[in-house]
């Protein structure tokens, strides 16, 4: 026979590790509620599953002479040099967003070639490129 | 010249360390009970010197030396004189120095504060700092010099980012370095408590101090920086959830997790392991969050041009770091037995403890599971801020109860007779929550149970500095202002967050926006020249049709002219009860400015009781002292 007290720590450490299992399980499905996954125009143009009206980060290059203002909101153009994407925006602009320059917008998908965004991602350093993008540039600039 | 002063005060300083590692290892095996002269001289000399490459470097940027790189880099003739001193450290190389800095002050401190303690346990702290010292000057020298020389000598620097240069940022660096870099002299005491044997009370007892000071500083520097970003990004937030946030969080989780216990490891001679455990993860993730930031690997909005070669010595810095304590954990780890009463002060601290390690490993998995899931699988994510929102802030009701109950109880084990007092309380925060819900507006029912705990936490500190100022007791004063604080924090974080007004539009000068019981009128724009920037000014009136209050508002878009970088000045009202904020940008120099405005009630409020928890903090540090 186990020791009351030996039966007593047993207890608790089952205790503990369900516990622990039930928070990382807790954590984890958040977690996959929340992500948000990046993509280029061109992904979006080529892949049949993706989600719309979740958000998402779509990244590249404001195209030259594409960015229009309205009383509303503020449009351009992402392109990664192959496929564009239509970006609609309302709020203030981070200081280094500009044609020709990198830029990630997050926001939500209304079709294949509009996006909505919601917050566009300011970048400190005018030296400094987003990894996604320079990925992107490498890729299709040669 | 300066490069050359600098290089070998850097070359002696490393002399030194390995010179003090060595008389510390002759020292160790010596029968005698006192720490030998030399090593005083040595550390005394290694301070002095240490600093003095530091003021060298501060001089190469007060008189614009360009003959350093890292002066040409990050400095220029017309910045100011105080930014030009912040500059020192608002880079990569010089804020490493400043790293140093503080690692071997930190080192001379503790060797010089703690002659009660026992002879081996200091040596071998003082064996373990400096070799975490050496290692940091072998990266400074190898790989982020900040005395290498240029030649030619540019007649002009490329001067330092605008966003930089700011009053807060400038002092947020050197918070933050004490705050984090602070951990690292009690790593190296948990290192040597294991290896001595020097364990228990007397352990707490020569680490407390300094886990106290390098938490204020942790909490201020936190705070410093979220002020920063309320006023100089132009979102009008203060919490982002980015990844450099996280990063500076984890620490603090730990260490705010290693003060509690610590508290139990002192009062009743348990929890030793805990403790060590604590000690040397607070250091092993300021690293990490340094790796993190420095290394590029994160994208956060606060990236700064980053290389990855730092990166990788940081890793394996890193790794070697981690490894060492591991082995020498599990080399000297000895059971020990803990035997809680469910109803005892320890068992509270204990619950402190998991909710800090449940804060601790959800912003972990936040951070890192993006940067495996790139690794492994090549697909880049990022985490928002509804999971970490999600996640922490309902394990926040609890804790607040817990943090007004917990200190009630006494050590061992005590009775209920409180319990009568907490219903009184819980029923009055029901019922002023009720008030707030009524008069205000509804809102979900977790924000009202946080807003019912908040008010607990409140009420339940108001009656116990009631108490103590009758008892005429002082040492629970600090515990109770942190712990009030933090009620307040969440109380007017949730305030703040229900009853906040955004509204994002574009305007051409001349045009008005009404919405809600505003009217927002674009009068005119103005330009001002200054030293270091042009600025346009945007001047708006601002009418509130509720109470007839009418407002002028003058945000800027500012032109910094070295480097040519665009800034928006937020336009800040500051009030007791609420913040104006309005921000105006432009879009490729069209008719239409870009205007963000926000309404935020109890904005300095938030500040305020940020910077209480951190008082409560210096206040106890203080006290101690008398």
């Amino acid at each position: 026979m186990l020791t009351k007290k030996v039966k007593n720590r047993t207890l608790f450490l089952f205790f503990i590790f369900g516990l622990s299992v039930v928070i990382v399980f807790f954590i984890i499905k958040s977690l996959n509620k929340n992500i948000i996954y990046f993509s280029s125009p061109t992904e979006i143009k080529q892949r049949e599953d993706i989600p719309f009206g979740k958000a998402m980060r779509v990244g590249g290059m404001v195209k030259k002479d594409s960015i229009s203002i309205n009383q509303k909101e503020i449009q351009f153009i992402v392109t990664d040099f192959e496929n564009e994407i239509i970006v609609s925006y309302s709020g203030t602009v981070p200081n280094l967003f500009a044609e020709e320059k990198g830029v990630v917008a997050e926001g939500k998908l209304s079709d294949k070639n509009f996006f909505i965004a919601d917050r566009i991602l300011a970048k400190h350093d005018e030296n400094y490129m987003p990894p996604e993008i320079k990925e992107i540039i490498e890729k299709n600039v040669k | 010249m300066l490069s050359n002063i600098g290089i070998a005060l850097v070359i002696l300083v490393s002399i030194l360390s390995s010179l003090i590692i060595y008389t510390a290892s002759v020292n160790l095996k010596t029968s005698k009970q006192v720490i030998s002269k030399n090593i005083y001289t040595l550390s005394l000399f290694q301070t002095t010197f240490t600093a003095l490459s530091f003021f060298t470097l501060i001089i190469g940027f007060i008189n614009s030396d360009f003959s350093l790189i890292n002066v040409y880099e990050n400095s220029h003739t017309a910045k100011p004189f105080f930014y030009k001193i912040a500059g020192t450290w608002g880079n990569h190389e010089g804020s490493l120095l400043l790293w140093i800095n503080i690692l071997v002050i930190f080192s001379y401190l503790f060797l010089i504060f703690n002659h009660s303690h026992d002879k081996k346990f200091r040596l071998y702290t003082l064996i373990i700092q400096n070799t975490l010292i050496l290692g940091f000057l072998f990266f400074l020298l190898l790989n982020s010099n900040p005395f290498n020389s240029i030649y030619p000598i540019p007649l002009e620097g490329l001067g330092l980012n605008p966003i930089l240069q700011d009053p807060a940022l400038a002092i947020h660096p050197p918070l933050l370095y004490v705050g984090f870099v602070g951990c690292s002299i009690y790593f190296s005491a948990a290192m040597a408590s294991l290896i001595s044997g020097y364990g228990g009370k007397l352990f707490a007892k020569s680490i407390k101090t300094w886990v106290k000071i390098s938490w204020c500083f942790q909490t201020l520097g936190i705070i410093v920086g979220s002020i920063w970003a309320y006023y100089e990004l132009g979102w009008g937030g203060f919490w982002f959830w980015d990844p450099v946030e996280n990063a500076s969080l984890l620490p603090w989780f730990a260490i705010t997790a290693l003060m509690h216990s610590l508290i139990v490891l002192e009062k009743r001679n348990t929890l030793y392991t805990w403790v060590i455990i604590l000690c040397l993860s607070v250091f092993i993730l300021s690293v990490t969050g340094t790796f993190l930031v420095r290394s590029g690997i994160l994208n956060s909005v606060h990236t700064f041009a980053s290389d990855p070669s730092r990166g990788i010595y940081i890793l394996l810095y890193l790794s070697l770091m981690i490894f060492s304590a591991l082995i020498i954990f599990f080399l000297k780890y000895k059971k020990e037995t803990n035997n809680f009463n469910l109803r005892s002060r320890e068992t509270f601290i204990l619950a402190n403890n998991w909710f800090m390690v449940f804060f601790l490993v959800t912003v972990l998995i936040g951070i890192l599971y993006p940067i495996f899931l790139d690794v492994l699988t090549n697909v880049k994510i990022s985490v928002g801020p509804p999971f970490f929102n999600i996640v922490i802030i309902p394990l926040v009701i609890p804790l607040m109860f817990l943090m007004a109950i917990g200190p009630k109880f006494g050590w061992i084990k005590s009775q209920n007779k409180i319990l009568y007092k907490i219903l009184i309380l819980i029923c009055g925060a029901i019922v002023i929550n009720l008030f707030i819900f009524y008069f205000f507006g509804a809102y979900s029912l977790l924000s009202n149970l946080i807003f019912i705990a908040a008010i607990f936490l409140i009420l339940h500190s108001f009656s116990d500095i009631i108490k103590s100022i009758k008892k005429k007791v002082r040492f629970e004063l600090p515990r109770i202002i942190s712990h009030l604080g933090f009620g307040l924090l969440v109380f007017f974080i949730g305030i703040n967050h229900q009853f906040s007004i955004e509204e994002d539009f574009n305007l051409k000068v001349g045009e008005v926006k009404k919405m809600n019981n505003y009217e927002i009128n674009f009068e005119e724009l103005k330009t001002k020249e200054n030293k270091n920037y042009k600025a346009v000014i945007g001047i708006f009136k601002l009418i509130n049709h509720r109470n007839n209050l009418t407002q002028n508002l003058k945000p800027e878009i500012r032109i910094y002219s070295n480097p040519e970088t665009l800034t928006y000045e937020a336009a800040i009202k500051t009030k007791i009860t609420s913040d104006l904020y309005l921000t105006m940008s432009n879009v490729s120099r069209s008719d239409y400015y870009n205007i963000k405005f926000q309404h935020k009630p109890f904005m300095i409020w938030i500040w305020i009781s940020a910077l209480m928890i951190a008082l409560g903090g210096f206040i106890q540090l203080i006290l101690k002292k008398k």
